[in-house]
């Protein structure tokens, strides 16, 4: 088996090259002492079996943040057979930069000009045979998407592998001789590292490859004479220098003017009238579009499962099921698992596709780009936007995507936050209970649903704001570190691909992992209903003791209890709150709106329950796997700990202050 | 020969030629990286709502950089 890596800077394609190579047979692989999961992905070709790492996307291998480390750290200390340097056709000045920085380490590299369609659209023309000449290694121009050139860039494989020697910037013959006599220590002292990558660092003064070198060889700062090292040429100018000259020489643009219509659509979504209006607007569809459009599959869903039910129960019967048995597996497990499923399944198959368009179209980071100046004055970094409209997703991706965040302090601000928008396990409580309780039936009510969502979720990132500002502040002092944004060239979105790859990616995913915690769950949540101590149930007693703190707060214990509960998956909260109302010893799916609402209004709930059950349920300890996120990203349980109280303080405060507004106002 | 700015001044539309990148630490590295080196003609081609960040376009990608970082690049303002 042959291990090959693939890089790239980000956004030229690189996952579309990976799929297009490896199809269907991906996983996710791990590596020793490292905490970051990367996809692997395998195929064969003329009998030769490859497996592709796609490794993160990074402008440079002396870098900066986290999950580019990764792809440094990948490239100077694992064993593999070759590197696919992925590169888009319309900056590849830049992208050679990153190209001979790899060659620096291993003459084993195949550059791969990707996005040739996208040049030939805005007339940029590559001259990959001369390009080839220059780098001295296999150069293949594809178009990913439409899958063309992959055949050719397998077939170049073996070529690749036997390569002895690539392109390597000269300096002069001063500096070349000072990189001989350290490589020659390096080779001498056993060192093994990419000796010419390595020495050019060590000139350079870079402090992380000099630490790493201390580590690796303590003496190491002795061996090599300090006159060896002492230099001020700046290898990186003349590198870029360097890929300026190729550029010059294979690139030929035949219109200057190619961005004309691109420029029209950035400066009106990022103009200082319509830019953040236009994302409010977008926003409030993509939110609307997921209501209306989950409403119906959803009630199908509730349906359809409890069609299943009774047949169930005669089959348990049929095999001489012992009746508590058969209550816990279909009131426990089935109900509970079947519930998550009718509510979150439709939204979130609407929501990913959505989302990811977005994703795929380029807007994320012009949103992000119209925010930074708010995160700049919470001295955070822009990036977090990006982190945050995960979140809106799932909070656990949201945190770790955090990892594009260069600075540790800003990371960690990012992370903190992220549980302050509510993510899509959240959203059908909230919307529920707005339908309920703030929208009367009319024709336009999906739009007034919207309209209150929205407030709701700009409450959200107004905390986020809030707490970011607070944090660096006081726990996380510093000034905001330096960072910059690319805004890449939009792009026409796959939609098929991106409605299949959401799907089977990240909703499936994301369901899955909530049916696992969902089981143990309902087992542990019927469990609770059905044992009784005393005349009550051991929920019912929990009830009972929550409730005067949740009174304060203008919920019940109930409700506090719910949301307890619901700390493996917040989908269970509401069904779980029926519950205990009905003091049922199974999760209740709601039959109508206006049966549940009397259920509630029977229950004590007023329209200040409601607000604060929707206000709790935006601003309260993140799920058990996002804990269990933040645990593993910030490698602290302190972090983790810091990470449940914030949003609970926090929503505590604000239940306990809306409380206080009703009872003054006597509402 | 014009006069020399610092790029966060230079207008909208505009383009300069980078004469000096003053910017110490990680984002040195990382300006040098997406070609912000002396010489590198770059143009300013968006502002954010807020007027900070300023989107630049160098090197034929479209990169967005804070007035905190853009006041230390010196640049030669090209007619």
């Amino acid at each position: 088996m042959k291990r090959i890596a693939l890089v790239g800077n980000p956004n030229v394609g690189k996952s579309t090259i990976f799929n297009a190579l490896t199809g269907m047979h991906q996983h996710t692989g791990n590596w020793p002492g490292k905490t970051v999961t990367q996809m692997i992905g395998t195929f064969s070709f003329h009998g030769e079996e490859y497996e592709l790492v796609d490794l993160p996307g990074t402008y440079s291998l002396i870098s900066h943040s986290e999950e580019e480390s990764v792809t440094r750290d990948f490239l100077c200390f694992e064993s593999y057979d070759g590197v696919i340097v992925v590169c888009d056709s319309l900056c590849l000045e830049r992208n050679l930069n990153l190209v001979m920085q790899i060659l620096d380490i291993t003459p084993h590299v195949l550059v791969c000009v990707n996005l040739l369609d996208e040049a030939r659209k805005k007339k940029v023309k590559v001259d990959l045979k001369a390009l080839e000449k220059i780098l001295k290694v296999p150069v293949v121009g594809t178009e990913a998407r439409k899958k063309k050139g992959i055949s050719i860039l397998e077939e170049r494989l073996s070529e690749m592998m036997q390569q002895k020697e690539g392109f390597q910037v000269y300096y002069d013959s001063e500096i070349e001789k000072k990189i001989e006599t350290i490589e020659t220590i390096l080779k001498e002292k056993n060192i093994f590292v990419p000796s010419r990558f390595f020495a050019i660092r060590l000139l350079e003064q870079d402090s992380f490859f000099a630490t790493e070198m201390i580590e690796k060889c303590p003496s190491i700062f002795t061996d090599i004479p300090i006159e060896e090292l002492s230099t001020n040429h700046h290898f990186s100018q003349k590198e870029m220098r360097e890929a300026e000259k190729i550029a010059q020489k294979v690139v030929t643009f035949e219109n200057q003017n190619y961005q004309e219509a691109e420029k029209k659509i950035d400066t009106f979504l990022t103009n200082k009238k319509t830019g953040i209006p236009i994302m409010l607007l977008l926003t409030m569809f993509i939110f609307w579009l997921t209501i209306t459009g989950a409403n119906y599959p959803s009630s199908f869903l509730f349906d359809f499962f409890a069609e299943l039910e009774n047949p169930i129960f005669q089959i348990l019967s049929y095999f001489s099921c012992p009746t508590w048995l058969s209550n816990l597996l279909v009131g426990g497990i089935y109900k509970t698992l079947t519930w998550v499923i009718s509510v979150m399944l439709p939204p979130m198959a609407i929501f990913f596709p959505l989302f990811t368009l977005l994703e795929d179209l380029g807007v994320l980071p012009r949103i992000a780009f119209n925010l930074d100046h708010c995160f700049q004055k919470c001295k955070a970094c822009g990036k977090q936007a990006l982190c945050m409209m995960m979140g809106f997703g799932c909070n656990a991706a949201g945190v770790v995507g955090t990892r594009i965040i260069d600075s540790k302090r800003e990371r960690m601000i990012a992370i903190l936050t992220n549980a302050f928008v509510p993510c899509n396990g959240r959203f059908p409580t909230m919307i529920l209970l707005i339908s309920m309780f703030f929208v009367g039936s009319s024709r336009f009510s999906s739009i007034w649903e919207v309209l209150i969502l929205t407030v709701i979720i700009l409450l959200g990132i107004g905390m986020t704001f809030l707490i970011s500002w607070i944090l660096s502040k006081t726990l996380l002092k510093g000034v905001p570190s330096s960072f910059t944004l690319e805004l890449p060239p939009y792009r026409k979105p796959q939609i098929i691909k991106v409605i299949v790859r959401s799907v089977f990616d990240k909703t499936l995913h994301i369901l899955g992992r909530a049916v696992i915690v969902t089981i143990p769950a309902g087992v542990l949540i019927w469990i609770l209903a059905n044992t009784t101590i005393g005349n009550l149930s051991i929920l019912a007693h929990f009830n009972q003791f929550l409730d005067p703190f949740g009174k304060c707060i203008g919920l019940d214990g109930v409700i506090l209890t719910a949301f307890l509960l619901g700390f493996p998956a917040n989908e269970i909260v509401l069904p779980i709150i029926l519950m205990s109302y009905l003091h049922l010893g199974t999760i209740t799916d709601y039959t109508s709106g206006s049966e549940l609402q009397r259920l509630l209004l029977d229950h004590g709930w007023t329209i200040l329950t409601a607000l604060n059950v929707i206000l709790f349920s935006l601003f309260h300890f993140p799920c058990s796997t996002t804990c269990l996120t933040i645990k593993k990203e910030t490698g602290s349980w302190k972090w983790m700990l810091l990470a449940i109280l914030l949003p609970t303080i926090c929503g505590i405060l604000v239940c306990f202050f809306t409380t206080l507004i009703f009872q003054l106002f006597s509402l | 020969m014009k006069d020399i700015i610092t790029l966060n001044n230079l207008k909208i539309g505009k383009s300069a030629r980078v004469i000096e990148v003053k910017n110490v630490g990680s984002i040195y590295r990382r300006l040098l990286d997406l070609g912000f080196i002396p010489g590198t003609i770059v143009s300013a081609y968006l502002k954010s709502p807020f007027q900070d960040p300023i989107a630049y376009r160098i090197k034929n990608a479209t990169i967005a950089i804070r007035k905190i970082d853009s006041q230390n690049i010196l640049v030669e303002e090209l007619s």
